[in-house]
C-alpha cells in the first residue's frame, strides 16, 4: 500500500511539475501536425516541384533551375506580375473608404442596423455573384456603364475586353466587398474608442479633421494593422474574380500570379506542374515578404505592451 | 476466388459468344462508367443507352457517375490513376494523347479488328489512332460550318456563296445594311480556333494544316501569313461583332437571335440554342465554309466524342462489350437523332435523324470534304500550344496590328513545345 502510493506519488508529481508546459502542447499538438501537413510540408514540395518538368501523368524530369530560367522570358509572367502590383496598390483603397463609410454609419439614427446591414451586404455574398454582377454591369452592349456614360456624354468603353482597363475594371468590383469588411472592421474599432479622450480634445478646441487624424485614427490602429493584413492578402490571393469576370482575358491581360499558376498547372490546357509550381514559389516570396513584415510589427507590438 | 472464376468464366463466355455470333448475355461483375454529358438532354440519352445495356445483362452490376463537362477535363487526370472506371468518356485524337502515352489509355486494337467496327467506323479510325493503336471509340461527332439568317439573306437578295469572293462581297452588303456578317464570342478563346483552322484548311490545305498543329510547320511561314491575311480582310471590313473578346460563345447568340448579325461559323451544337430562342428553321440555314484557294480539297473540322477503358479498369471484358454496344447501328441511330443528342452517328450502318442540318452535315462530311476531316484547333494540336495560340488568335482578331508579335511569339512556343 505504502509502496503503491509512493509510485503514485512519483507518477504524479512527474506530471505536476510539467504540467504547465505540456498542457498547452497537447492542445496545440492536433493543429500543428494539421498545419506541418497541410501548409509547411506543401511549401517544401512546390519548392521541389519547381525543379522539375512534370505534366500529372507521367515520370518527372529533374531540370533544375529551368522553369525559373524560362519565367525570366515569359511576358505573361510578367503581365501577372506587374497585376499583382497594381491589385496591391489599389486594393489598399478599401481601407480608406471602409474607414470613411464606418465613421458615417457610426451614429445613432433610427433604423442605422439597416443602413449598416446593407453596406455589409456585398461582404456576405459570393465574390462568383460579385464577377457576374459586375460583369454585367461592363457588358459593352447591354450593360448599364455605358448606359450612365453615355448620360454624362462619355463615349461607350469595353472594361473587360480593353486590356488597359481590364483589371482595373476587376479591382472595383472586388473594392466592393473588401471596402465592406475594412467598414466592419473600423465600426467594431469606433466601439472601441474613448469617449474621454474625445472629450478631452473638444476641450482643447480640436474638431473634424484634427480630431480625426489625431484622436480617432490612432485609437483605431489595432483595427487598421488587421484591415491592412487582409487587405494585402485578400489582392494577392485574388484569383476568383478574374476567373470568373475574364478568364484572364483578354489575351491574358488580365492574368495575376495566381490565376496563372492555376492555368499553367491545372487548368483545361495546363498540367504543367513544375512551371506551376515556380509561379507558386515566386508568389510565396512576395506574399512572405508581407507576412515577415507583419508578424515582425505584431511581435513588437506585443513587446511593447 | 469465386468472384475471379466468376469473371473468367464470364471472360470466355464471352470470347465464345463472339466467335459463335451469339448476342453476348450473361456478363458478370461490376461495370462503373464515368461520364461527362452532363447536360440534362445528353445525360438523359446516355442515361437510357445504359439502361438498355442493363436490360441485355441483367447480371451486370452498371454503376454510372455522371461528372460535370468542366469538372471532367481536370477530374479525369485523377481517376485514370486513382480510381479507375471500366469505361469513361473522353475525346478523340491529340486530347487523349498524354493518357496514351502515360499507359492509362487501353489499347483496344482488337476491337477494331473486328469487322462490324472495323468496316462501319472505317471514317474516324484515324482519329483514334496513336502509334499505329487504337484507343477507344467514338460515339458521336458533328459538323462545323457557318449557320446563318436566311430571312436577312432573302431580305438583302443574298444566297449561300462559294467562294471567297462571293463570302465578302455578301458581308460587305451585310455590313452596308448596317449588320455584322458573323458573331462569335472568343472569351473562352476556342471559337477564335474554329475560325482559323477554316481559313487555314481552305487557304494551305489540310496536310499543312495538321503540319502546324503538330509543330512541323512554322508560324511565322509565308502560307500561315496567307491564311492571317485573308482574316484580316474580314477584320478591316467590320466583319465580326464589337467587343467579342467579352462574350462566351452563348452570349454571342443573341446579336445572331436579333438580327444584328447574319452568320454564325458554329458546331451543330448552336442550333439547339438557336432554336429556343425562337428561330425556326425557316430562318436559320446551313452552308459549307466556302472555298478560299481554289484547286485545294475541302476539309471540315468535326470534332469527334469517344469512350475509353482505362487502362487500370477491373472488368475489361463487360467495358468491350459496353463499347460494341455504343457503336452497333441501331444504338448509333438511337443516341444521336433529333431528340437524343442531336448530332451525327459515327457507324456506316445507322441512319441519320431527318433532322434539316443533320442531314446536310452528313452530306457533307461523306461526300463533300474530300481533305479530310480535322478534329478541332484544340484537340488535333498540342493541349499547351492550343492554349497559347488561341489567346494569339483572340488578340489578332482585337490588334490585327500585333500580328508580328503574336507569330513569333506563337514560334518560340512551338520550339518549347514540340522537343
Amino acid at each position: 500500500m505504502a509502496q503503491a502510493s509512493v509510485a503514485q506519488d512519483h507518477q504524479s508529481s512527474w506530471w505536476h511539475r510539467n504540467q504547465q508546459q505540456i498542457t498547452p502542447w497537447l492542445f496545440l499538438a492536433p493543429g500543428i501536425l494539421f498545419f506541418l501537413f497541410y501548409v509547411i510540408f506543401p511549401i517544401f514540395q512546390s519548392f521541389n516541384l519547381s525543379l522539375y518538368e512534370w505534366d500529372g501523368l507521367g515520370q518527372a524530369e529533374y531540370v533544375g533551375l529551368y522553369n525559373y530560367e524560362e519565367l525570366y522570358w515569359d511576358e505573361a509572367f510578367y503581365t501577372s506580375l506587374k497585376n499583382n502590383v497594381i491589385w496591391l496598390l489599389l486594393y489598399l483603397l478599401a481601407i480608406p473608404a471602409g474607414l470613411f463609410i464606418a465613421l458615417f454609419l457610426n451614429q445613432t439614427v433610427t433604423g442605422i442596423r439597416l443602413y449598416k446591414s446593407l453596406f455589409f451586404f456585398p461582404f456576405v455574398i459570393s465574390q462568383v455573384v460579385v464577377g457576374l454582377v459586375f460583369t454585367w454591369f461592363y457588358d459593352p452592349t447591354f450593360g448599364i456603364l455605358n448606359v450612365l456614360l453615355g448620360a454624362v456624354g462619355i463615349p461607350p468603353m469595353n472594361v473587360l475586353g480593353d486590356e488597359n482597363w481590364v483589371t482595373v475594371g476587376i479591382i472595383v468590383a472586388g473594392l466592393w466587398p473588401q471596402t465592406a469588411y475594412c467598414m466592419i472592421l473600423y465600426l467594431t474599432g469606433l466601439n472601441a474608442v474613448d469617449p474621454e479622450q474625445i472629450e478631452a480634445g473638444r476641450l482643447d478646441g480640436a474638431k473634424g479633421w484634427k480630431m480625426l487624424w489625431y484622436i480617432i485614427v490612432p485609437q483605431l490602429r489595432p483595427a487598421t494593422f488587421i484591415a491592412f493584413v487582409v487587405t494585402i492578402i485578400g489582392a494577392l490571393r485574388s484569383f476568383d474574380l478574374i476567373s470568373v469576370m475574364t478568364n484572364g482575358g483578354p489575351f491574358g491581360a488580365s492574368r495575376v500570379l495566381s490565376f496563372y499558376m492555376f492555368e499553367v498547372a491545372l487548368s483545361e490546357y495546363g498540367f504543367r506542374m513544375g512551371y506551376g509550381a515556380a509561379i507558386a514559389v515566386v508568389l510565396f516570396l512576395i506574399m512572405l515578404a508581407f507576412i515577415a513584415y507583419f508578424l515582425w510589427s505584431m511581435y513588437k507590438e506585443e513587446k511593447a505592451r | 476466388m469465386r468472384s475471379m472464376l466468376k469473371t473468367s468464366a464470364a471472360a470466355f463466355a464471352i470470347l465464345a459468344g463472339t466467335m459463335g455470333a451469339v448476342s453476348a448475355d450473361g456478363l458478370t461483375g461490376d461495370l462503373k462508367i464515368f461520364l461527362d454529358t452532363s447536360n440534362p438532354a445528353p445525360r438523359a440519352t446516355m442515361e437510357n443507352m445504359i439502361a438498355q445495356f442493363q436490360e441485355k445483362n441483367p447480371d451486370l452490376n452498371i454503376e454510372t457517375t455522371v461528372i460535370d463537362r468542366e469538372a471532367y477535363k481536370t477530374q479525369i487526370r485523377n481517376f485514370l490513376t486513382a480510381n479507375a472506371p471500366d469505361v469513361a468518356t473522353w475525346y478523340a485524337a491529340n486530347r487523349m494523347r498524354p493518357y496514351v502515352e502515360a499507359g492509362l489509355f487501353e489499347d483496344v486494337s482488337d476491337l477494331w479488328a473486328e469487322p462490324a467496327i472495323a468496316d462501319n467506323l472505317a471514317s474516324t479510325k484515324g482519329a483514334m489512332t496513336i502509334d499505329g493503336k487504337q484507343w477507344g471509340v467514338p460515339y458521336t461527332y458533328y459538323q462545323w460550318g457557318v449557320y446563318y439568317r436566311k430571312d436577312i439573306f432573302d431580305e438583302l437578295g443574298l444566297s449561300e456563296p462559294t467562294t471567297w469572293e462571293e463570302e465578302k462581297a455578301n458581308c460587305q452588303k451585310i455590313i452596308d445594311a448596317g449588320k455584322k456578317c458573323y458573331t462569335i464570342g472568343t472569351k473562352f478563346l476556342w471559337t477564335a480556333g474554329g475560325w482559323f483552322d477554316y481559313l487555314n484548311m481552305r487557304t494551305n490545305g489540310f496536310d499543312f494544316h495538321m503540319d502546324l498543329l503538330t509543330g512541323k510547320a512554322s508560324w511565322q511561314s509565308d502560307e500561315v501569313r496567307k491564311t492571317f491575311a485573308n482574316w484580316r480582310e474580314l477584320i478591316d471590313m467590320g466583319a465580326f461583332i464589337d467587343n467579342h473578346q467579352t462574350y462566351s460563345w452563348q452570349e454571342a447568340l443573341p446579336f445572331m437571335v436579333q438580327g444584328d448579325a447574319a452568320a454564325y461559323l458554329m458546331g451543330n451544337f448552336a442550333v439547339a440554342p438557336l432554336r429556343d430562342a425562337g428561330l425556326t428553321d425557316d430562318q436559320l440555314d446551313f452552308y459549307q465554309f466556302v472555298e478560299i484557294t481554289p484547286g485545294i480539297e475541302k476539309a471540315e473540322d468535326a470534332p469527334t466524342d469517344t469512350f475509353h477503358i482505362p487502362a487500370n479498369a477491373q472488368n475489361k471484358e463487360a467495358a468491350r462489350e459496353f463499347l460494341r454496344f455504343v457503336v452497333s447501328p441501331d444504338v448509333q441511330t438511337e443516341i444521336n437523332n433529333g431528340k437524343n443528342l442531336g448530332q451525327l452517328p459515327v457507324n456506316a450502318n445507322s441512319s441519320v435523324d431527318d433532322d434539316k442540318f443533320l442531314v446536310q452535315g452528313f452530306e457533307m462530311l461523306s461526300s463533300n470534304s474530300p481533305g479530310g476531316v480535322a478534329q478541332f484547333f484544340d484537340r488535333d494540336a498540342p493541349a499547351e500550344m492550343a492554349k497559347v495560340a488561341m489567346e494569339g488568335l483572340q488578340e489578332f482578331m482585337v490588334k490585327p496590328d500585333n500580328l508580328d508579335k503574336i507569330l513569333a511569339r506563337l514560334d518560340r512556343a512551338r520550339e518549347r513545345i514540340y522537343k
